[in-house]
This record gives structure tokens, C-alpha cells and sequence, in this order.
């Protein structure tokens, strides 16, 4: 009898010979290795899979085989895509196929055997059809967009340097990021590596720094920076406590996990915690799962619940803990302390806070009381796990006698007087003692479903005579060789960029390093301003007619300078009619002050040392007149003042030198800083505006203006893109307007009308006849503050 | 001029829990007749006690809510015109110096600085009351007692008591009562049951706890009182604590959650 067609669900296991005998020729593939694979393969295919299906898997493998890349590919496919199949749909059998084929067509053919690797991963993280689909469509984005060709040729001649690189690091990806995250971070690396075969590189492999940055912004969960105010008053609402928290990252130690733990430098937790959902139905059930069934993928606890769940129970330990003495127990007595010392804390805690139950019991995992083999494993954690399960969960419903016997003592020892940890630590060994099994010293511990992640190391319990080395600590700074110190600036700061394509920030994008301008002879200065006497005259004259003398009318006063007839009238009114009147009927001036913080930032990039047409002074010498002279002028106004330049040598290197600040009088060390101004380098605005920014809004003023003195477009030396700068100062500005500062650009570059409007909309004066600026600036500052 | 003196006095006895030896300080200040200044965070039991004291010492209670736009003359009485000519009104300081009430005036800071001198003449060894609008020296009556309430803790730099009105004031400082107490307010004030009015007082501990960190001010007694209230119609607790003690109070979505969090893990529920 032979099966034709074969029809999997009917037939009775057919044998694996006849199945080679009848398949084998539908597969055209001449490797020799195929003959040793393809029985295991094709059985596995056939009892997952539709007749169709086997076709379909049978037509892919024959398409792989004839891409001419070896045997590899060839036996992923057939290895792999049985499972992939049964599980998301048999269209992915011709998916792959024709996935691998396109990119054998291109120059990406190195990538097909580190693709075929991603896919059974990829299928298991994503769960369906489509998404596995959108990612294949991600993944040939990205080798067409990053393979470049040279000579305007049509076809693309060089590969993708990151391909590769970044399917070597899908499945790790995957685990941290959703689709959609995932398409951002690869979106960004392509957007801003192009370029930059080596740097790509860096991106996809996870190397460099803004990779893993932008990572930890797509990712999915809640992260501890998000909350960490809430916490915060979490902490100090319900447990009366204040800490510094350090957060630490689980996603780059892959062998050993860090643990949350406490110490005098503050409580270290994850930088995230993903929600913790009830398991999906295609997905194995896990011990959790025995309990209750929700509906597939309801949130259990979120994650800021997880965080609580840490932090409640941390600081129970705080408040009722007290340290013993480590030397006094064995290694086996020590573990059982401490997760009697947890239960006995979180005991304390419920009484006060009976809700945390619900949190802490989904959080715990449930231990099934027959699935560690006490002959053959050492049982030890799961003994204690199944013991904390008990003392957590009132429906726990193990059966093991000395379990119930001691968690009634260990109620009763809690409602007694004296549940002190050295008491609740007798108990503890002497549970030990009592469950003490041969096999528990042997290496093969088991450890399924014992792990609390909640529940810190408990380091803080115990006190060391002598020096131990049970301690770790994955967060000590290592020693590094001391580097050479600048001593003359401060440490750098950061600052985002604005990527006006993306629409997104990119994080700590350029460093700015902030230094005291050096001094020169302040004479100089006052020899301009001597020489500016006639303007200083007339600018005086304005002045006094701008220094606060504004009358502000206040009505509704009882007693006043003037009667103020409409309110007046209205309570004559109002007391003929029998109503009380309102008696406020006069109203008084009063003198309106002005408060007013003014921040004025030079542009000192090179092209300030030219010198413009029709004149005998460079920009930088007339702009060093007119600052002196704003100085001045603002000086005698009374006005907050300070004065700073910037400039840039690439984004790793932005200057924002001080000149003057608030709390400096415009006097001689003043007047030398702005003797000494240089100019050089390029114009990156953008971090500029936002440093100054986070001075100027730092004081108290009503009203806050930052000036803008600059004589070109911004740009640096490795921007190749003009507008980005041009979009990057723009957002400054705007970031700058919802901080309540007004800013407002003095442009000497004739031909400034384009792009000055794009960034600072109409707040922006262009200078046409430049040797009138020592002039126009005072005039224009009082205009502007009047 | 007559003034009935029946509206103001208090017929039937305020609830009031002592705290500690207040009512016996407050009757010796009485007995001397010294103005009292009490102080205290908002909604612990100020007015309640004044009012308590008044019905204690049988004697009329004249309250007055100070505001910023208070004049003078609010206080201490104007002329009005009628159709024969002006007539003079006494303010509710007079009438209680007349009477010999008690004038409480209630948070005497939002008042201005200007407005309260007024009182002095009142508040020191003379007990008298100019109206030199009116011409008149009026002698407070010898029952007559002043006391203001006054809550240091959210005024600003700006609102606070001149060292000239502060010190003719003996003061007395009121604070949450402690959380047994409090409990034992909130059942005899609404019958709840012991243990929810207890976990009602531990939420509003928490809240407390977070003044100065967001909050103004924690969550008082009397919000407590209307959890309670609302809880004994048949309003689940966390629902009824969400409405009388958390929206009030703040607008900071942390903050919030965390009550809210608190809320729930008090009561056990999510």
C-alpha cells in the first residue's frame, strides 16, 4: 500500500524510507551532506506540515540550493523551517525562500546564512505571520538601503558593511525591543552611518555608544528613569524613607544576572522591568501558569508595580532587619536566613500594607512540590522557595508535614512578642536541620522556579568578621589608569541634537565645554567707549527716558489718588438699591520696575576676522564695540546681564566661553574678558542656545531674553548636511520659547534673510550696514525691552 | 444700639476631642482674657475647638473669614447712606466687643497687614475700640475675647503676622491628632468601623508624609471625615478615598498614583 498523495493526519506513520523514496526526488539539490539530514527533516516536515506545505518547504529548499552558496543555507532551511511553519503559518516557507533568493541576487549573499539563523528565533519572538513578514521587509530595507554603489552604477557593488552584524544581534534585539522599536533603532543607524562603512559597523554590532543609547529608548517596558519621581514619593509616602537609587542594566551581563541590592550608597534596581504578562496559549505554560488562568497576554503586574514590589520590600528590610553575624553559620544555614528574614520582613509589611499581597504573591513563583528529585538534586532552594510560597499564599496547598509544621511556628513565632530577626534566624536553622537531605551538598542543585526576582541579595544581613568573598559587586567602578586631567575647564556637558529627518532627538549628541574666557587689558575697552563718547551721550538720553518710571493704574482701592467714577457709580447704584456697596471706589499708580534677564551670546566662529565691505574694522572689532557698549548701556539700566561666546570644532567639541555673568559688575575683569575675544573654529548654535538657556532660566526675572549676535548660518566641520544645524538651532529656539525666553538674533550676514527667519521666525534683526552695528545693538536692546 | 445676642451663641455641644491639656489652657487664657492665637496645619480641628469653647464657656462665637480684599472697615463697621441721610453699621469686631462674644477670626494672615492693626487697641491692656469715622470709643465689654487662627504653613514669605500683632497673642499649636485618636475622631464623627477608620488614618499618614514634596499640604482630618462619610453611605472605600482624599489635593499625576497606590495596598484591593 502506498500513500498517494500522502496525507500526514490519516496515514499511520509511514516509514522513513518510503517517505526519502517518495520526497527525495522532489527536492533538486546534488549535495552530498543532504542524504545524511534529509530523512530527519522530511519526517519532521511531514507530521507538521499540510501536503501543500511539504511542497512548498520541498520548492524553498530546491530554490536555496540553486543560489550556489553551499550546503549551509540549504540545512538551516530544512533544520528549521518545519517548526517555523507549523507554528506561524505555512506562507512562511515561501517567504524565506524567496527572501534568501532575492538577497542571493544582490551583494548581501554573505548575510543568507547568518538570516536563515535569525529566522526561528525571530518567528518565536514575534508569534505571528505578519510581524515575521514586516521583519523580513526591516531586514531587506536595510541591506538595500546600506549597500552602496560607487560611479552612479545602477547596481548596488559594495555589501552592506552591518547586515551581518546586525543579524548576528537579532535575537538579542528582539528580546528587548518590539518590532516597532526595533525598526526605529535600525532606521536611526541607517540614517546616521551610511556614510560610515566602519561606524556602521560599530551601530549594528551593538558597539558604540548612541547604539545603545537609542536602544535604551525604544525599549519596551517601563523604565526606572520614566518613574523614578514616583518612586520616589512611593518611597517616602509609605515608608518614610529617602534613598539615592542606582540603576544598573540587565541587558548587557548575559551570563550572570545582576541582583537589586542596597548598601549606604543607595538601592541598586533595574533601569527597566517589563510588564509581566499572563502567558500566551501557543507558548509552553510555565510553572506560573498552575494557578488561575487569565485571558492570554493581561498584564499581571506592570511594571511600576514590580518596582513597588522591590522597593516595599527593600525598604522592609531597612526598617526591621538587623545585621548578624555571618561566621556564626554555615553556608546551607546562612541561605535559609535569608529567606526566612524575607518572609518574616514582608510579614511586618502586610500588616500594614495588606495590598502588597496581591504583588508580591504574582511576583513569587510557585514551585510544584514533586518536581525536584531530593535524591538526586540538592532541593535545598526549592525547599525554601516552596516554604516562602507558603508563608505568602494562604491557598498554597503542599502537603509536606515539615513544611506545615514550620510555617505554624512561624506564624506563631510573628504574633508573638519576640519576632526579632534572630529569633525568626533560629527558626531557620533549625528548618534546616530538620530537611536536611543527603543529596543537598551535591553540585547539582535545582533551581527551576526558585529564583525571587523581587527580593534583594540581602548583603545587608550579615556582618563579617573576617574578610569573606561571598560579596560581588557588578557595579564597582573598576580601576582604570589615571588619565591625564584638564584642570582648566570644566567637565563637559551634554546636549541633544535635533534630526530634523527623524524627528527625533539624537541623545547627548555633543559635548560643550564651558571655560572662563582669558583676560586681556581692559583699557581697551574703556578707549572704545571714549571713543563712541557722542553715542554714549545720546544713548544716555534714551536711557533715562526708558528707566523705570511706568505708571501702572490700581483700581479698586478704598483709598486712593483719584476717584475712579465707573466703580464709584456702581456703588452709589448698588446702595440705592438696598445692596451692600462695594466701598473700593478709588484707585492709586504705582511705579512698574523692570525685571528683565538678559543673556547675550556671541557667535566667535573664524569668519568674525573678516573684514566686510566698506569698512576698516573686522566684525570681531566692531562687535567687541558694540558689546561694550550694550554692556554699558545695560549696566546703567540695571538690567540682569550676562554676555558669553560660543563656538565649534565638531560635535565633540562645542566652547561656550564665559564672559560676564550674573552676579559680575561690568568692571575691569569684565572689561579684559572682552578685550581678549577671539574668533575661530565653526558655528554649532544649537548646544549653544541651549546652555545658555539653562542659565537664563534659572533666574528669577519676568522676563527673559537671550540675544544672539552672530554673522552666518550655523555649521560645523562635520556636518555635511546644512540644514540639520539650520533645524537643530530652530528646535533650540523653540525649546527656549516654551522655557518662557525670548530670543532674539542680530545678524551681520547680509544675505541672512533665508535661513535666520527658518530658525528664529520673526525674531530677528539682519545688520546691512555693519560698521553701524556699535551703534544699533544699545538702540536695538532698548527697542526690544522698552 | 441693641444687638441680639441669640444668633451667635451655640445651642447644642460641638463635638470635640482633646488632645492634650488645651481645654484647660484655653480656660485660663479666658479667665485672664488674653487673646489666643492658634495654629495649625488646615482641617485639624481649629474652628471645631473654638466653637467647642464658646458652647464650654456659654459665651456668643462671632467668626470671621479674613480675605485679602478685607478692609478696615469690614471689621470695625461704616457708615451707610439711606434715603434720610447716613446711618452707621458696627463691623462683627464691634458687635462681639459690644456683646462680649468671641471673636474668632479665621486665618487672620490672608487679611493684610494694614487691616489687622485694627485689633491692637483691642488685643492689648486697653480693650477698647476707636471708630473715628464714627467718633466713638466703644469699651469692649468685659467677656469679650478675641482669637484668630492662623496656619504657618503655606502662607508665603509675603503673608505672615507683624512681631507688633504677634505679641500681644498667647498661642497654642494644634496638629493632627495622632493615629489612634484620629481613628476614634472619625468613628464618633461618622460611625464607621474602627479598623476602616484606622486604615483611613494610615492614609493619610502617607499623604503626610509627602508635604514639602509636592504637596502643600497632607491630606487633614476633616477629608478624612468626608472619606469616612462617603464610605458609609456604601461607596467602596478605595473609590471613596480617590474622590475625598486624593482629587482634592493634588493635580501632580505622581503624586496621584502614588496615593492611589496607597490606597490600595491599604485596603488590600486592586
Amino acid at each position: 500500500m502506498q500513500p498517494t498523495p500522502p496525507a500526514p493526519s490519516s496515514s499511520l506513520k509511514p516509514q522513513t524510507s518510503s517517505l526519502v523514496d517518495l520526497y527525495r526526488p522532489q527536492l533538486t539539490c546534488n549535495f552530498g551532506q543532504l542524504e545524511d539530514v534529509f530523512p530527519d527533516c522530511i519526517a519532521e516536515a511531514v507530521a507538521l506540515l499540510s501536503p501543500q506545505g511539504v511542497k512548498d518547504y520541498l520548492d524553498g529548499a530546491s530554490l536555496i540550493c540553486r543560489i550556489g552558496r553551499g550546503f549551509e543555507p540549504v540545512l538551516i532551511y530544512l533544520e528549521e523551517m518545519p517548526q517555523v511553519a507549523s507554528q506561524l503559518g505555512e506562507g512562511t516557507l515561501e517567504l524565506v525562500s524567496r527572501t534568501v533568493w532575492r538577497l542571493s541576487r544582490g551583494t548581501n549573499g554573505k548575510a543568507i546564512p547568518h538570516f536563515l539563523q535569525t529566522i526561528a528565533e525571530a518567528a518565536r519572538r514575534l508569534g505571528s505571520e505578519e510581524s515575521l513578514e514586516r521583519y523580513v521587509d526591516l531586514m531587506m530595507g536595510l541591506a538595500n538601503r546600506t549597500s552602496t554603489s560607487i560611479h552612479g552604477n545602477q547596481n548596488a557593488t559594495f555589501p552592506s558593511p552591518g547586515l551581518p552584524l546586525f543579524l548576528d544581534q537579532v535575537p538579542f534585539l528582539l528580546s528587548q525591543l518590539s518590532l516597532e522599536g526595533l525598526k526605529n533603532w535600525v532606521e536611526y543607524g541607517i540614517h546616521n552611518y551610511n556614510g560610515h562603512p566602519e561606524r556602521q559597523k560599530d551601530y549594528f554590532g551593538l558597539q558604540s555608544a548612541d547604539s545603545r543609547a537609542i536602544l535604551q529608548r525604544e525599549r519596551r517596558g517601563t523604565l526606572f528613569m520614566d518613574r523614578e519621581r514616583q518612586l520616589d514619593l512611593y518611597m517616602k509616602a509609605l515608608w518614610e524613607t529617602k534613598t539615592q537609587y542606582v540603576p544598573y542594566s540587565e541587558g548587557w551581563d548575559e551570563l550572570r544576572k545582576p541582583v537589586p541590592y542596597y548598601d549606604h550608597l543607595g538601592i541598586r534596581v533595574p533601569d527597566v522591568y517589563d510588564d509581566i504578562r499572563a502567558p500566551l496559549s501557543n507558548s509552553p505554560p510555565d510553572s506560573g501558569g498552575k494557578g488561575k488562568r487569565l485571558p492570554a497576554g493581561e498584564i499581571l503586574v506592570s511594571g511600576i508595580d514590580r518596582y513597588r514590589a522591590l522597593l516595599a520590600h527593600i525598604a522592609a528590610h531597612r526598617r526591621w532587619s538587623e545585621p548578624l553575624i555571618a561566621d556564626n553559620f554555615s553556608p546551607f544555614q546562612r541561605v535559609a536566613i535569608e529567606t526566612f528574614e524575607d518572609s518574616r520582613v514582608e510579614w511586618l509589611a502586610m500588616a500594614q500594607y495588606p495590598g502588597l499581597r496581591r504583588i508580591w504573591l504574582a511576583l513569587h513563583p510557585r514551585p510544584g512540590e514533586e518536581d525536584c528529585d531530593p535524591e538526586r538534586e540538592s532541593c535545598i532552594r526549592h525547599r525554601l522557595a516552596m516554604f516562602s510560597r507558603a508563608l505568602l499564599d494562604p491557598n498554597h496547598g503542599y502537603r509536606n508535614a515539615d513544611l506545615l509544621e514550620f510555617a505554624a511556628k512561624f506564624h506563631e513565632l510573628m504574633q508573638s512578642k519576640d519576632n526579632s530577626t534572630k529569633a525568626v534566624a533560629g527558626l531557620a536553622v533549625s528548618y534546616i536541620a530538620r530537611t536536611r537531605r543527603q543529596a543537598d551538598l551535591s553540585p547539582n542543585v535545582y533551581f527551576t522556579d526558585t529564583l525571587i526576582d523581587y527580593r534583594d541579595d540581602n548583603r545587608h544581613l550579615w556582618r563579617y568578621i573576617e574578610e569573606g568573598d561571598e560579596e560581588e559587586r557588578f557595579d564597582e567602578e573598576r580601576k582604570l589608569p589615571p588619565e591625564e586631567k584638564e584642570t582648566d575647564r570644566l567637565p563637559p556637558r551634554h546636549y541633544p541634537e535635533w534630526d530634523y529627518q527623524t524627528k527625533t532627538y539624537r541623545p547627548d549628541w555633543v559635548s560643550l565645554y564651558e571655560s572662563l574666557h582669558p583676560a586681556g587689558d581692559p583699557m581697551r575697552i574703556d578707549a572704545l567707549l571714549s571713543k563712541h563718547e557722542q553715542l554714549t551721550k545720546r544713548l544716555k538720553q534714551v536711557m533715562d527716558l526708558l528707566k523705570p518710571q511706568h505708571f501702572v493704574r490700581v483700581r479698586y482701592q478704598e483709598e486712593g489718588s483719584e476717584l475712579d467714577l465707573d466703580v464709584a457709580l456702581r456703588s452709589l447704584i448698588d446702595l440705592r438699591a438696598g445692596s451692600q456697596p462695594d466701598p473700593r471706589i478709588n484707585m492709586s499708580h504705582r511705579n512698574d520696575g523692570r525685571d528683565i534677564a538678559v543673556m547675550l551670546l556671541l557667535d566667535l566662529s573664524q569668519s568674525l576676522r573678516e573684514i566686510p565691505e566698506g569698512c576698516t574694522q573686522t566684525l570681531l572689532e566692531l562687535s567687541q564695540e558694540a558689546v561694550a557698549l550694550m554692556a554699558w548701556a545695560v549696566d546703567q539700566l540695571g538690567d540682569e546681564f550676562a554676555i558669553a561666546g560660543f563656538s565649534s570644532n565638531s560635535r565633540h567639541e562645542v566652547r561656550y566661553q564665559h564672559i560676564k555673568g550674573y552676579s559680575e559688575r561690568w568692571d575691569d575683569r569684565v572689561k579684559a574678558r572682552l578685550a581678549a575675544m577671539e574668533a575661530g573654529y565653526s558655528t554649532r548654535m544649537g548646544a549653544a542656545l541651549r546652555h545658555a538657556a539653562h542659565y537664563l532660566k534659572t533666574r528669577k526675572a519676568d522676563k527673559k531674553l537671550l540675544l544672539v549676535l552672530t554673522d552666518g548660518e550655523p555649521s560645523d566641520i562635520d556636518a555635511s548636511d546644512p540644514r540639520l544645524l539650520i533645524h537643530d538651532a530652530h528646535k533650540a529656539v523653540q525649546e527656549l520659547d516654551q522655557q518662557g525666553i525670548y530670543t532674539y538674533c542680530i545678524n551681520l550676514d547680509p544675505n541672512a534673510d533665508d535661513y535666520v527667519k527658518e530658525i528664529f521666525g520673526h525674531q530677528y534683526t539682519v545688520i546691512d550696514r555693519v560698521e553701524r552695528l556699535p551703534e544699533k545693538l544699545p538702540r536695538l536692546f532698548m527697542s526690544l525691552t522698552r | 444700639m441693641s444687638h441680639a445676642i441669640d444668633p451667635y451663641r451655640i445651642s447644642e455641644e460641638p463635638f470635640y476631642q482633646p488632645q492634650a491639656d488645651e481645654i484647660e489652657l484655653y480656660e485660663a487664657a479666658y479667665a485672664e482674657r488674653l487673646p489666643v492665637m492658634i495654629k495649625g496645619p488646615t482641617g485639624c480641628g481649629k474652628s471645631r475647638f473654638v466653637e467647642y469653647m464658646a458652647w464650654r464657656l456659654g459665651r456668643p462665637l462671632i467668626t470671621v473669614a479674613c480675605n485679602e480684599d478685607m478692609t478696615a472697615s469690614d471689621l470695625v463697621g461704616r457708615y451707610l447712606l439711606d434715603a434720610g441721610g447716613t446711618r452707621w453699621l458696627d463691623g462683627p469686631l464691634t458687635t462681639a466687643a459690644r456683646i462680649g462674644a468671641i471673636c474668632y477670626l479665621d486665618e487672620i494672615v490672608e487679611a493684610r497687614q494694614d487691616t489687622t492693626v485694627v485689633i491692637h487697641p483691642l488685643t492689648d491692656h486697653r480693650r477698647q475700640l476707636p471708630l473715628d469715622k464714627k467718633g466713638e470709643l466703644v469699651h469692649a465689654h468685659p467677656d469679650f475675647q478675641l482669637v484668630i487662627s492662623y496656619n504657618p504653613g503655606y502662607q508665603s514669605l509675603m503673608k505672615d503676622l507683624k512681631q507688633s500683632t504677634k505679641q500681644r497673642f498667647a498661642g497654642m499649636d494644634f496638629d493632627y491628632a495622632p493615629p489612634p485618636v484620629e481613628a476614634g475622631i472619625l468613628v464618633r464623627e461618622t460611625g464607621i468601623d474602627e479598623e476602616t477608620a484606622m486604615k483611613l488614618v494610615k492614609i493619610g499618614a502617607t499623604a503626610r508624609n509627602l508635604k514639602g514634596h509636592g504637596l502643600d499640604e497632607g491630606i487633614s482630618t476633616r477629608l478624612l471625615v468626608y472619606a469616612a462619610q462617603l464610605i458609609k453611605r456604601g461607596i467602596k472605600p478605595n473609590a471613596a478615598c480617590r474622590m475625598a482624599l486624593v482629587r482634592p489635593i493634588t493635580d501632580d499625576m505622581d503624586i496621584r498614583i502614588t496615593l492611589d497606590h496607597a490606597i490600595d495596598v491599604v485596603f488590600g484591593q486592586a
